[in-house]
């Protein structure tokens, strides 16, 4: 009973990890410039596809990772300073309409270039093969989730709370206007982490595509459980974020479960509840902490 | 262009008539609210008569506009009660109290920038007479919704753009359009929050003199911090600190008062 | 006017400063709104109309795909009403077409074959519907609203999938019979009925939009887009006129989803997708908002750009709709209906500056 409840747990976090890994780019992005930008599926998915065409090609596993989060890095930087930038003061229906055509875009160049069909991402066998951990054996590769989600959230909480680039994006975060008259160099700040953000989901979407699998239609599939995560982590909020995903991925994995029938729409059903209770998200919102 | 006011008679602006208020139109008592641990606004009572003149004064802060805001209802107290005309209108959203006659103008301008001058006026005068919930075509009735418009805009000195989009207007005429909406409503109560605001002193002796001329049945608090506005108009000065009422009275009590020179200045002044 | 024109008063005239006086000089006053719509003349408004009408005639191979477009028309039209008018960003309108196409599909396998009974039972379901879930949500703005637009769309998309005893699920709703309109229409692969039957369901509520739009109450509904704030400082009580909007717009959506179901005979799964609200929306921005004929632009430009696209490869349409939508959003706001005016302030500027020398 426990090792089948400690499965499930494992099953749901190492889900949640992904969710996080993609998701904590647009947190802070969303929190830091209040864009809603629902092409950040889009970067997850380009990441995946990135790491999939590496490694069916053999390209060692984690020189494949790194170009999956640097190449989506790349076009970030590219599409925040010629896209996103004009758009800031625009206003949210502009900001959904150009985000929306970039998912366009996105969908049907990995359609023309990949294929309609799943894309797969090889991973090298000692992920692919189960492990003992004790109680059972368990599949490696969500242990490997696991990990690598940890160390990103150690290296990214590290970031923001101590290092001075995290201060400034605190600062940006809770006040831009504040943060602008005392001299920060906004611009740079809002593309930096544009990119880091991008270069995240790529991340993830590269690590996660064994159990989110790359298709074309990857960017709006998923695009809702993404804004779920930030919505209900808070806008902007790092924690919030990682909390969200925990959430999100153990709730999502015990509903399946559980209630298989009803399990998918009654996790959007949740949402929506729970948007109507607490508009602002079940953490404090509006801090980078 | 304005047209200056005669210096001998100050015409006041037209106004629709409006029932005799017995009592106090606008009573607050015991006005309280705190975000947490910081209290915006504590124990606050007010009782306004008709065609009553206050001026709410007060440093930075201190809770002036968050007392418009719980009056209009953008913001609910945590205790005390507001009346409007006798009736108590704590629960009432904010579009009702409108509807009450309780109307506002804002410290930043909030008009409908892609429209004319005109059509803001017209809008409001629409609402007014609740004749914008209609769904068929536009009927006679619009034609007088603007001609009434127009009207008041001439009044109040902004003849030269009755047809000018908003966006295309300077900021002054922009403050007085503010003005000019919130009258159309023929409201029993006016807030004015700061409506000389980002405007340069030189040229601030316009909307004194429309403040000047406004009708004098309605009952008016006007939020400041332009000593000559409050000094030339308030007939009462509340002075508002962190929240609480440090103390009201005539103007000429208000400005010998060393607390008041002592919170707006630090020192005494001799 | 000048300063010095005041009136002959006693009272010396005062010189008013450049803030209360400087009128800068006025434009045109066009520009997207409902004046722009307004100006249009009668034979203006024949056009469309007439084009449609001509390509009944004209197009006889092509009438299947003229009625997809008059239906996605009709849906780009109700999101017309919510989102260039009322100012509502939703992507949750596929919800409204979804459960009118299902609702007419079910209702004609279940219960009556009758098209037009169907079609308005589809249009009351819908119409439910966006009362229901506008009166849950619309006190909500932004991102907020925005998701749980979303929310809504998935949890159908979901429960379609789930009860395929009722939707058929993933492989859709089949077998739709449809009794012949009047009695008289019959429903073919030819497909004229369903044309002419798209084309009138559009004209009329073409009628009931344009009637809404310009009147009084929609006149509030663009204030309240612009400022809801000043709205309600004068006393407009917002909500129930979004709530009002929203389920008129509901209603219309499941209207188009109606059509679709009884056109095709068929309805599948996608109707209930991010990627359909995504579609319309495309549409309508395409073709312009709060101009209510840039549905109809939006619509046709897209199919035609499909059409053409497919031969080329299956996706270069998405690719091509995509960079439009940029490209839209980025330089051309009122869409393409606006092309025409950006051109002609384009033109205007350039022989300005040849006339304004060094």
């Amino acid at each position: 009973m426990l090792s089948f409840t400690a499965t499930l747990l494992l099953d749901g976090i190492s889900y949640g990890m992904i969710l996080f890994i993609i998701s904590v780019g647009l947190t802070i992005t969303m929190g830091l410039m209040r864009v809603v930008n629902l092409a950040h599926g889009s970067f997850a998915m380009i990441g995946g596809y990135v790491a999939g065409y590496c490694t069916q090609r053999g390209m060692n596993f984690y020189a494949a990772l790194a170009f999956a989060a640097i190449i989506p890095g790349i076009l970030g930087g590219l599409a925040e300073v010629t896209l996103y930038r004009p758009l800031y003061r625009k206003g949210e229906l502009s900001q959904v309409l150009l985000t929306i055509g970039i998912v366009f875009v996105t969908t049907a160049a990995v359609s023309e270039i990949f294929g309609a069909f799943p894309y797969p991402v090889q991973f090298p066998d000692y992920l692919v093969r189960p492990v003992d951990i004790g109680f059972r054996t368990y599949p490696a590769y969500r242990l490997f989730l696991i990990g690598v989600g940890a160390a990103i959230a150690l290296v990214l909480w590290l970031v923001i709370e101590n290092s001075v680039y995290g201060a400034k994006l605190r600062a940006a975060v809770d006040n831009p206007h504040m943060a602008r008259a005392v001299g920060m160099n906004v611009n740079l700040l809002f593309t930096g982490t544009f990119v880091v953000g991008c270069a995240l989901a790529g991340l993830g979407g590269a690590v996660g595509a064994g159990i989110m699998s790359l298709e074309p239609s990857y960017a709006l599939k998923y695009v809702v459980l993404f804004l779920v995560v930030v919505i209900v982590g808070g806008e902007g909020s790092f924690k919030g974020s990682f909390v969200a995903a925990m959430a999100l991925g153990i709730i999502d994995t015990l509903g399946k479960y559980f209630f298989t029938q009803a399990a998918p729409y009654l996790l959007y059903a949740a949402v929506f509840v729970l948007l109507l209770w607490r508009p602002q998200g079940l953490l404090p919102p509006k801090s980078a902490t | 262009m304005m047209t200056a006011p005669h210096a001998a008679t100050q015409t006041a602006m037209p106004q629709a008539a409006m029932p005799a208020a017995t009592g106090p139109v606008l009573s607050v008592k015991g006005l309280t609210k705190s975000f947490g641990a910081i209290v915006v606004a504590q124990d606050i009572n007010l009782d306004l008569a008709a065609g009553a003149r206050v001026g709410l004064i007060g440093p930075n802060g201190a809770g002036k506009t968050t007392f418009v805001n719980l009056l209009t209802g953008f913001l609910t107290p945590d205790a005390g009660t507001i009346e409007l005309a006798g009736e108590a209108i704590e629960g009432v959203v904010p579009e009702q109290r409108v509807r009450r006659g309780l109307a506002r103008t804002h410290q930043i301008n909030t008009l409908l920038t892609e429209d004319t001058v005109t059509e803001n006026v017209a809008i409001a005068v629409a609402e007014r007479e609740k004749y914008a919930w209609r769904m068929l075509r536009y009927t006679p009735q619009w034609r007088r919704c603007v001609a009434e418009a127009r009207q008041r805009l001439a009044d109040i000195g902004l003849a030269a753009v009755l047809d000018r989009r908003v966006s295309e207007l300077p900021y002054g005429q922009q403050r007085l359009l503010e003005i000019a909406i919130a009258l159309a409503l023929n409201p029993r109560v006016l807030l004015l929050d700061e409506p000389a605001a980002g405007i340069p002193s030189s040229d601030t002796h316009i909307i004194h003199d429309v403040i000047e001329r406004l009708p004098p049945q309605i009952a008016i608090i006007i939020i400041e911090h332009d000593m000559d506005v409050i000094f030339r108009f308030a007939r009462e000065i509340v002075v508002l600190v962190q929240g609480r009422v440090l103390t009201r009275g005539a103007p000429a009590a208000i400005a010998e008062d060393p607390q008041v020179r002592a919170v707006y200045l630090g020192r005494t002044v001799v | 006017m000048s300063a010095s024109e005041t009136s002959p008063a006693a009272a010396p005239a005062s010189k008013l400063p450049e803030g209360f006086t400087a009128v800068p000089p006025a434009p045109g006053r066009d520009g997207p709104g409902l004046a722009g719509l307004g100006r249009l003349s009668l034979v203006g408004h024949a056009v469309p109309w007439l084009i449609a009408i001509a390509f009944f005639f004209i197009a006889e191979g092509y009438l299947s795909m003229g009625t997809q477009i008059l239906i996605w028309i009709l849906f780009a039209l109700s999101l017309d009403l919510a989102l260039g008018y009322a100012g509502i960003v939703t992507l949750g309108h596929a919800a409204f077409f979804g459960l009118g196409a299902y609702a007419a599909g079910i209702f004609s396998i279940h219960v009556s074959s009758d098209p037009i009974i169907g079609h308005l039972v589809a249009i009351g379901v819908a119409a439910l519907f966006g009362l229901i879930s506008g009166a849950l949500i619309l006190h909500t703005t932004g991102v907020t609203f925005l998701m749980l637009t979303l929310a809504i769309v998935s949890v159908l998309f979901e429960y379609g999938n789930q009860a395929r005893g009722l939707t058929g699920g993933d492989d859709g709703l089949q077998g739709i019979k449809i009794d012949p309109i009047f009695g008289l229409f019959e429903f073919n692969i030819f497909g004229q009925t369903a044309y002419v039957y798209a084309l009138v369901v559009l004209f009329l509520w073409f009628l009931v939009a344009w009637r809404v739009v310009h009147s009084p109450f929609g006149r509030s509904l663009d204030g309240i887009r612009q400022n809801a704030r000043r709205m309600r400082a004068i006393g407009t009580p917002v909500w129930w006129r979004l709530l009002a909007v929203y389920t008129l717009s509901a209603a219309m959506a499941g209207s188009a989803g109606a059509l679709s179901a009884h056109a095709t005979r068929f309805v599948g799964l996608s109707v209930l997708t991010l990627l359909t609200s995504g579609i319309v929306t495309v549409m309508l921005i395409l073709g312009g908002t709060r101009r209510l004929y840039g549905a109809f632009v939006g619509a046709t430009i897209y199919f035609v750009v499909q059409d053409y696209t497919a031969k080329l490869s299956p996706y270069f349409w998405e690719f091509v709709v995509g960079g439009m939508l940029i490209a839209t959003v980025l330089f051309l706001e009122g869409g393409l209906m606006d092309l025409g005016r950006v051109a002609r302030k384009g033109w205007a500027r350039l022989r300005g500056h040849r006339a304004e020398g060094p």
